[in-house]
């Protein structure tokens, strides 16, 4: 990460381990955008399949051939238009998407040449000038009088406001932080999406209008999800999961160990990142995109040693293969097959001990009783997000759930009549801005025509 | 190694690749770097009267583009040479002393009166270049004023241009032909009366590229306006073969031999116009698209081809390919084939199933038992060779002979008898 190792490895938490001139290295746009001639060329690549695969591959169902041709005839307000209809982030989704394992798997490029079309690079080329350039591509229907209220301004909460708006309601969307955008503004790293992206396309969505914001409001404590349903037409829920697991160690707060969501959330919004503290030595624990995230993230803050530790094998990691070797590529190791059972300490955290795991004959994790320990200025603690539990309050006991999280129909209907969901909280999703997109978009679909069968008269909840 | 020299009408050049009569042969600078680079021959920039014609200062050129800029086809407007005749004639004169292996013809555009064309072809045939090639064929700018293919497309005038080339030049005659024409046959016939030793073919096409989608004008224009220009490159050479084969074919032209022109950029377009009947070929466009190095491609391909086919010259090549070529009528519709594809090669992308389904005989399955997968129903196809054209897989489709048994798409035995239109009852002219 840096030519200067003068700079960098002293032990301990230190600010400034790298020069400003570093880190703006390190944090530019990781896939930098095509340029015209390139995204000709790529896009001439695309064979405009049939029946596409990788539209079936797309969460949200964008019709990516026909998005590639109108790139191809210079048709780029048409381009963003297709993407955008399906999916109103497809500019974040650009650049967060695991397309190796959406779109871009499917593409049938790879059984011919083992390169696929770059399909999220293609969707930025469209969307960028669009979105940048605030060129409005939608507008409401006429007014339905229906207020609808959503909580939660992450892509769930701002996908479903965005076509409920299109459809002619109106919205109040209730946002617990005070930007919205969610994990694209707190939580995805910072080098997929510079130049305050996430912000531009809050504004761009926004700009349709009809979207009124309230913001540092959160649901239960502030507001109550019996007066949202008693005051508003229909209510959409996706409020993210706010809790973090824990590794369930004794120790667990001492310093030094952090959970890595709240520290690239501080990253995120820190106004020069050489102020953040990074540590020299780092362990991170867990296997997701999270994981991913903060170990890379902490090399490029100029953290010497950056281990992933992962208590089972690389395929079993919720991160994908593309993100497990850009870690690699970074400097980070990551160590499978081994389970945290002692964080290490003297006032503060020191290390962490760890027993080697397998699987047993029928296919069970456990522990081979075999330790060893890894020195350690900070643990990142990266095992997964949960509902925090006070957010439902009160009515949390009337939804159906599993493990913690909403379920929902296909529609994204709650078990609760007049309620929606959809989002990380809801069972089931993946972790995705992209789901999460198409769940507001669904739900979003599915409240229009809810709505408009009450205006008829029908038992609108059950047709 | 096979042997590339040439002998075209006698006219002797170490391969079969002459740079055509345009620009890259405009004067001693370019084609001195052209037979550096190792062509076999020039046919120098057209030649005319003297004062010499205008060209214009704005755009002469604009191209078809594939989204990788890659031409496709081009488009001039450039006339014939605009030097003093002198300039010319000196130059080709210096040029063919000292390249004396290599093929200089003069290209000439005159107007109709013979005493210009007696006046000028010996001057011309005094810079010791091999031969004439008369240029009938422009369409643009020179044909308003009654030359190029204004001359190209009616045979009498072809005729008697040629018989007057013929009576001041003791060196070969080529004609070349214009294909802005409805058929080949008359104007290439009207060279063979009038004398002449070989046709060249095709001239270009008359052109409008495109629209410029700002000021909605045609593109490109001069100060504004614009006029029609002469299409060539890749793009033309299915036009060119047509018109070659059906020369090469036609038992009144056949004997005429033929330098082939349009569309030519590496050794196998050169080969499509050797097998259907010609005998050398020029070459412009892609050389004014990549410059002269393309040569090398040109002759170590060919080279390469014709020992693999086990043949000595380009000579055992000419022609091989023109008694495959017919007329419809004569086509056997008693012989049926279906299209296969192999499964190990589809990399199912459903191109084929959709144009089949679309646009011709809904006859590629997309889904075979819940699966995506595309299959031929031999029940409806007939063979049209749809989608072996558009499948992006090299070899992945392929037309399979049905030499025998019951045709599941008609219900009929497959017959051995040949038959075609001529005998067909559903003809009434049939015999």
């Amino acid at each position: 990460m840096t030519d200067n190792p003068s700079s960098g490895r002293r032990a301990g938490i230190r600010t400034g381990r790298l020069s400003s001139a570093e880190i703006e290295q390190n944090f530019s746009d990781k896939y930098p955008p095509l340029s015209r001639p390139e995204a000709l060329i790529e896009a001439d690549r695309c064979y405009f399949c049939y029946d596409a695969p990788c539209t079936k591959a797309c969460p949200t169902g964008i019709d990516i051939p026909g998005f590639i041709q109108q790139i191809r005839s210079d048709n780029i307000k048409g381009s963003a238009l297709t993407i955008l209809t399906e999916n109103i982030m497809g500019g974040m989704c650009a650049r967060v998407c695991p397309t190796e394992v959406l779109c871009e798997e499917a593409c049938v490029r790879n059984s011919h040449e083992d390169k696929p079309v770059s399909i999220g690079l293609l969707q930025r080329f469209a969307t960028d000038p669009i979105v940048e350039g605030d060129t409005a591509l939608f507008c409401r229907a006429e007014s339905s009088g229906r207020t609808v209220a959503v909580v939660g301004g992450g892509p769930a909460g701002l996908s479903c406001a965005h076509r409920l708006s299109m459809l002619g309601h109106s919205v109040v969307l209730f946002s617990r932080d005070q930007k919205l955008g969610g994990l694209n503004e707190y939580g995805i790293a910072a080098y997929k999406t510079v130049n305050d992206f996430a912000q531009r396309e809050v504004e761009y969505i926004l700009a349709i209008g009809g979207i009124e914001v309230k913001s540092g409001v959160s649901l239960g404590s502030d507001l109550p999800l019996a007066e949202l349903q008693q005051e508003y037409a229909a209510v959409f829920l996706a409020f993210g999961l706010s809790g973090a697991n824990k590794l369930g160690l004794p120790n667990e707060d001492i310093e030094g160990v952090l959970s890595a969501v709240d520290y690239i959330s501080d990253l995120r919004q820190a106004a020069d990142k050489g102020d953040l503290p990074v540590g020299n030595r780092v362990i991170v624990i867990g296997g997701g995109m999270t994981a991913i995230d903060i170990a890379v993230q902490s090399k490029r803050l100029g953290a010497e040693f950056v281990d992933i530790v992962y208590r089972r094998g690389a395929v079993q990691m919720g991160a994908s293969r593309h993100e497990q070797e850009l870690a690699l590529t970074s400097g980070v190791s990551i160590r499978h097959w081994a389970q945290p059972t002692k964080i290490l300490l003297d006032d503060r955290v020191t290390g962490m001990q760890f027993e080697r795991t397998e699987l047993n004959a029928d296919g069970k994790l456990h522990g081979t009783g075999e330790i060893w320990s890894l020195d350690a200025d900070v643990v990142f603690t990266a095992v997964g997000q949960t509902l925090a539990e006070d957010v439902l309050g009160a009515a949390a006991g009337i939804f159906e759930h599993k493990h913690g999280k909403l379920l929902v129909d296909d529609n994204r209907r709650t078990s609760e009549p007049g309620t929606w969901a959809g989002g990380d909280c809801i069972f089931g999703h993946d972790d995705l801005t992209v789901t999460a997109v198409q769940d507001g978009k669904l739900a979003a679909i599915d409240i229009d025509r809810f709505l408009r069968a009450e205006k008829q008269g029908d038992n609108a909840w059950q047709t | 190694m096979a042997d590339l020299t040439s002998e075209f009408l006698g006219i002797q050049s170490p391969n079969p690749f002459w740079l055509a009569s345009a620009p890259p042969t405009d004067k001693a600078y370019n084609v001195h770097r052209a037979f550096e680079a190792g062509w076999g021959g020039v046919v120098w920039k057209t030649l005319g009267e003297d004062p010499p014609i205008v060209n214009v200062s704005g755009p002469r050129y604009s191209t078809m583009l594939s989204n990788d800029r890659r031409v496709i086809g081009l488009n001039n407007i450039e006339l014939i040479t605009d030097r003093p005749l002198q300039t010319n004639l000196d130059e080709m004169r210096q040029i063919k002393k000292q390249w004396p292996d290599r093929a200089l013809i003069a290209s000439v555009m005159l107007p109709m009166n013979e005493a210009t064309w007696a006046k000028y072809l010996p001057m011309i045939e005094d810079t010791g270049a091999d031969g004439f090639e008369l240029n009938f064929g422009c369409p643009h700018g020179m044909s308003e004023r009654g030359m190029g293919a204004a001359v190209g497309q009616v045979p009498e005038y072809i005729q008697m241009a040629t018989e007057w080339a013929k009576k001041f030049t003791r060196t070969p005659v080529i004609v070349k032909l214009t294909p802005n024409v409805t058929n080949i046959l008359p104007v290439a016939q009207a060279a063979a009366k009038g004398g002449a030793d070989a046709v060249s073919l095709i001239n270009t096409i008359n052109s409008i590229m495109r629209v410029n989608y700002d000021t909605l004008t045609m593109y490109p224009t001069t100060d504004g306006k614009g006029s029609h220009g002469g299409y060539c490159g890749a793009a033309v050479k299915p036009i060119a073969l047509h018109m070659v084969a059906e020369i090469a074919r036609n038992k009144e032209t056949a004997s005429l031999p033929i330098s082939g022109i349009g569309g030519i950029g590496d050794w196998r377009d050169a080969v499509d116009f050797f097998a259907l009947g010609a005998s050398n070929v020029q070459i412009c466009t892609a050389a004014m698209v990549y410059g002269f190095k393309i040569i090398d491609d040109l002759t170590s391909g060919l080279s390469d081809f014709l020992d693999k086919k086990g043949m000595q010259s380009v000579s055992d090549l000419v022609g091989k390919a023109v008694p495959s070529v017919t007329d419809w009528q004569h086509l056997n519709l008693n012989y049926v084939e279906k299209a296969v594809i192999d499964q190990d090669l589809c990399i199912k992308c459903g191109r084929c199933h959709i144009v089949c389904e679309d646009t011709a005989h809904q006859a590629i399955t997309h889904t075979v038992n819940g699966e995506r997968r595309f299959e031929v129903i031999d029940e409806e196809c007939v063979g049209c060779n749809l989608c072996v054209s558009v499948c992006p897989v090299d070899g992945c489709i392929s037309m399979q002979q049905l030499a025998s048994g019951i045709d599941p798409r008609t219900g009929q035995e497959i017959s051995t008898e040949k038959a075609s239109w001529t005998t067909h009852p559903n003809n009434p002219m049939a015999k």
